[in-house]
């Protein structure tokens, strides 16, 4: 099953640079969607069709593939946002950055003391790089919906390095991680919302201004 | 070596224009039209051909070299490349190089000639165009260093030749991928198609290429038209060289499979233009510094 593998991770890299170079909310939450989707896939290609890769694949399609996309553009249709307009760094330099990171994660991961099956694989170095690419994203962009996304390809990432364990993690902490980031959705809708309604926008920057 | 040097450019000289027409008959289905005969371009040479210079008493001698250097570095690029399972006529070590900034070359003259007009609408053509050309550089560099990791010659002949069958089947298969994708958009770049610049436009804000060639007139535009299409087919070759890697052993279905192969990317291209909208001026360098990164990435997946 390697060969289905490898061109997934790949993907899911693409799928890293397109999220921090793109300006289009709409398009970001479609394709980290797509990104949790492919991710779905990837239990059962490395593990094949055992009762615990399949559940794992279903809850991650419905997690990260349905439900929490369908949740994010319900509320960028509520609240009326269309583009990420100022990042706090550019979206060139942070896509430069994000090739710097991916590339840093390749080389890192070669010198990590791996199990020999994993040393040659593109698991290690695509979740270090997929986790690199979420916190970038958290750390330069001001909406809070797009945090929201980083956070989310943050937990891909994690996900990745999960299905590697996912023999020896017990299906609990698995479950743990989604319903996990179920509740960050959850608080982060309900913090744009606040935001939303005290101050007219959604951006972030507003939560640091004291207003009498 | 002479039969492979005519046969080399007999297939380039032939069927460039014809890449065009296809092109345009691909948009045209797309917008339910019938559109204009797949021989159309070869008229509009014939044509340009009858017709008579005309020009303008600002420009010097460096306004008629544009269209010729534009014309010959095609012809002499085309020489460097496998066309298909045809071997390159001209092959040395380190020819790369020489393939890329031959292009470096004419750009400079088309630039040269636009700016000789005085007109300011096509000084900012020039600009465009060379800002955009700086930026693909990078992209096309580093997919062809990725080629010379796989195949370890630095001859273009060696670095689309045998080795791409087993490149494809290993694990660098992900970065040939990659580095399609990017010679496939400094393509559309270089031959300033959409979604970079709309051959069919003619209002001079927004034209990058078009805006250069306003001047020429007769057998000069003819000479920008027919270098255009080389250049096409050229970049092409490339692209369809790395997609059908395959040796048929016999010149005749070799050239035919490299023919059918540049059809297909003509159509691919020209559902691309019916499909997308053109980008604004300012995305396209971020578009560009996106595919370089990807290039750089698909090194360092054949390095690791």
């Amino acid at each position: 099953m390697m060969e289905l593998t490898n061109p997934l991770l790949l993907t899911v890299i693409l799928i890293n640079f397109f999220t921090l170079g793109s300006a289009r909310l709409v398009a970001c939450i479609r394709i980290v969607a797509v990104q949790g989707a492919l991710l779905a896939l990837l239990p059962l290609a490395v593990h094949g069709f055992t009762a615990h890769a399949m559940l794992l694949s279903a809850g991650a399609l419905i997690f990260k593939g349905v439900f929490i996309p369908l949740l994010l553009l319900r509320a960028i249709r509520e609240v009326r946002i269309r583009r990420e307009m100022e990042p706090i760094i550019g979206f060139v330099p942070t896509l430069i950055l994000g090739a710097l990171m991916t590339a840093g994660a390749f080389l890192f991961a070669d010198f990590l003391p791996l199990a020999a099956e994993h040393h040659d694989g593109l698991f290690v170095p695509t979740a270090l790089a997929t986790m690199f690419s979420g916190f970038l994203l958290l750390i330069t962009r001001r909406k809070a919906i797009t945090q929201v996304l980083g956070y989310l390809m943050l937990e891909n990432g994690i996900f990745i390095l999960g299905v590697l364990l996912s023999e020896a993690l017990p299906l609990l902490v698995e479950g743990g991680v989604l319903l996990d980031l179920l509740v960050g959705v959850f608080v982060m809708g309900i913090v744009m919302n606040q935001i939303n309604r005290e101050f007219s926008s959604i951006d972030t920057e507003s939560l640091t201004a004291l207003k009498e | 070596m002479f039969g492979n040097l005519v046969l080399h450019l007999a297939i380039l000289l032939i069927f460039a224009p014809l890449l065009l027409g296809i092109i345009t008959k691909t948009k045209a289905w797309f917008a339910g039209r019938i559109g204009a005969p797949l021989l159309q371009t070869y008229y509009d040479l014939a044509r340009l051909w009858r017709k008579g210079f005309v020009f303008s008493r600002t420009t010097t001698w460096v306004f008629l070299l544009g269209p010729v250097i534009g014309l010959a570095v095609p012809l002499l690029a085309s020489l460097l490349i496998p066309f298909g399972a045809l071997p390159a006529p001209i092959s040395f070590e380190g020819d790369l190089i020489l393939f890329v900034y031959l292009f470096g070359l004419s750009r400079f003259f088309t630039a040269a000639a636009a700016l000789d007009t005085g007109s300011s609408f096509e000084g900012m053509g020039a600009v465009r165009e060379v800002t955009f050309s700086c930026l693909a550089e990078p992209t096309m560099l580093f997919a062809l260093l990725v080629l010379t990791r796989l195949s370890g010659g630095l001859s273009l002949d060696t670095l689309f030749g045998e080795h791409l069958i087993s490149s494809w089947q290993s694990e660098a298969g992900a970065s040939l991928g990659l580095i399609m994708v990017c010679l496939f958009v400094v393509l559309l770049l270089e031959c300033s198609r959409i979604p970079f610049d709309d051959p069919n436009t003619h209002l001079e804000l927004t034209m990058v290429h078009e805006v250069m060639v306003l001047d020429h007139s007769g057998p000069a535009f003819g000479m920008i038209l027919y270098g255009a299409v080389l250049k096409m087919m050229v970049l092409g070759a490339l692209l369809v060289r790395l997609a059908i890697p395959w040796n048929t052993g016999w010149w005749l279905s070799d050239a035919a499979l490299f023919l059918a192969g540049l059809c297909v990317l003509a159509v691919i291209i020209g559902v691309v233009e019916s499909i997308m909208a053109r980008l604004r001026l300012p995305r396209v360098p971020q578009v560009l510094i996106g595919t370089s990164l990807l290039s750089i990435f698909a090194l360092v997946l054949v390095l690791r």
